[in-house]
């Protein structure tokens, strides 16, 4: 294949140059590793006071459950957080990154962050990966301007409404929301009513599960109400607990490597010389 | 049926832009779908670019949202350094300069719309392919389709600022109608020389069509009255 007379610098953005090669492995029946994703169940209203937002705690790996109780709510500001539905690894590395972003131009101008900063951050970054950063985000915070709460879709559309839901089971908890969200909820009302929603996305979804975490932000303070209802205990623990004694697996055979030690270590040498 | 949450978002829509003895008329529906699941049922696809130029969005949404900030963003600039405010025909050259060298990346259809004192009320169509063309109304949108028929029969010269709002309520309600990607309420945006007007249509007001309304003459009319006697030879 002929290359270009000049080799370009690459230029900022997703390279495709491996998308043929990927598509002409699996023809041949080679798949990738599957993704650990957060199945789950995000979402985010606004009430009296502020915003609340609520997350479901189960994290798969295709069928299988590999964190009963991970964290989805990320922090992005004092006065803003996120929860993020998709690829765990992308939802925790944009959160992180836009964060990190976050704090330089907070020392940049000497003032708190505002939601509408961080929603421009996270889009253009997402749009500009075409869609290939799996990142599905409810963002929620109050800053000077008031209480915003904007939901970012993997290709880089936003939508900014009064009450929200992303991720598998927001089908299950938005119709907890159409039928009994209302403008002007007290703080108490709002965490019932994100409790009910998650909790109608972990039983009726299979991709979430677990616990509800919670966040509240109001103007100043917020609360991380991490694991606040617990649905799901663990029942049926055996008292006893579980012992094996010795002599009742069989050893089939034993092999001893005594460990040797290579090292020689020379005291007292001067410090390192050109 | 697969609702495939991960499609990108797009806004099947129906959008609408019409000129009106005075100025200009932008409607749109509000329904931005993810596949076939409603992902916003209440969104805005009619954006302001300056003062006086509002943009309808149609297709991708990511796609529109970053062509309508960017646009934005050189319009401020090029109002700066002109001293006074953008024209219509700039601010749709703008569109179309952006459509048209990001054809291959891009999937939307735009209309813009607005008054100068220059040209006064203006509409420009910016579709797929990043074509820009000056017309006295435009229509967009996966809606559209059932709409080319009305206007060729409903529009005419030289509305009044009430006719055509109504004419842009009645259309996008018919489209609303007939096509499962368009619904939600009506929004519409009136722009002349005294200012902008923006304005909100829920669902429930909108007049019914043809196949909504309550059955006439149905077979459960009948079974209410006493049944007749059945016939015997």
């Amino acid at each position: 294949m002929s290359k270009a007379v000049v080799d370009l610098p690459p230029k900022g953005g997703f390279s495709f140059d491996l998308c043929r090669r990927n598509e002409m492995l699996i023809s041949k029946g080679v798949h990738p590793p599957s993704f650990r994703k957060t199945g789950t169940t995000i979402v985010g209203l606004v009430f009296k006071d502020g915003v609340i937002l609520g997350a479901d705690t189960r994290a798969t790996e295709g069928p299988i459950v590999c964190d009963k109780n991970c964290e989805k709510i990320h922090y992005i500001a004092p006065n803003i957080y996120c929860c993020g539905a998709g690829t765990a690894a992308d939802t925790e590395a944009v959160t992180d990154m836009v964060s990190s972003q976050l704090q330089l131009h907070r020392y940049h101008t000497g003032r708190e962050s505002r939601v509408i900063t961080a929603l421009t951050l996270l889009k253009s970054h997402l749009f500009s990966y075409q869609g290939y950063v799996s990142a599905a985000l409810v963002l929620g915070g109050v800053d000077i301007t008031g209480p915003h709460l904007h939901t970012i879709y993997p290709h880089g559309s936003t939508d900014t409404l009064p009450f929200a839901t992303m991720g598998s089971g927001s089908l299950a908890a938005m119709a907890v929301f159409e039928s009994k969200f209302r403008e002007g909820l007290t703080r108490e009302e709002g965490i019932e009513l994100v409790c009910e929603a998650i909790c109608s996305g972990i039983f009726n979804d299979l991709g979430s599960g677990s616990n509800v975490d919670v966040c509240v932000i109001t103007k100043g303070h917020k609360e991380y109400l991490r694991n606040h209802q617990m649905p799901n205990p663990r029942t049926y623990v055996s008292s006893k607990g579980y012992t094996f004694p010795k002599g009742l697996t069989e050893v089939l055979t034993t092999k001893i490597t005594p460990l040797k030690e290579k090292v020689e270590v020379i005291e007292g040498n001067d410090a390192m010389e050109e | 049926m697969d609702l495939n949450l991960d499609a990108p978002h797009s806004m099947g829509t129906t959008i609408i832009g019409v000129t009106y003895d005075g100025g200009v008329v932008l409607g749109a529906d509000s329904r931005t779908s993810t596949g076939m699941y409603v992902a916003n049922r209440a969104s805005d696809k009619i954006t302001q670019l300056t003062d006086n130029v509002y943009l309808c969005r149609s297709g991708s949404a990511a796609d529109s949202q970053i062509v309508s900030d960017y646009v934005r963003y050189f319009l401020q600039q090029h109002t700066i350094q002109l001293g006074q405010p953008a024209t219509v025909k700039v601010a749709a050259n703008l569109i179309r300069l952006l459509s048209y060298n990001n054809k291959n990346m891009l999937q939307t259809g735009l209309i813009v719309g607005g008054w100068d004192k220059y040209e006064g009320g203006k509409i420009y169509g910016v579709p797929l392919g990043g074509t820009i063309l000056e017309q006295p109304f435009a229509i967009g949108g996966s809606g559209s389709s059932y709409l080319y028929g009305f206007f060729d029969q409903a529009w005419r010269e030289g509305m009044s600022k009430d006719e055509a709002e109504k004419l842009v309520v009645k259309a996008v309600s018919l489209a609303i109608a007939r096509d499962g990607a368009s619904g939600g309420v009506v929004r519409t945006v009136i722009i002349n020389s005294e200012g902008v007007t923006r304005n909100f249509y829920p669902g429930d007001t909108l007049p019914l069509w043809h196949e909504e309304l309550e059955p006439q003459n149905s077979l459960l009319d009948t079974l209410s009255l006493n049944s007749p006697e059945p016939m015997s030879t």
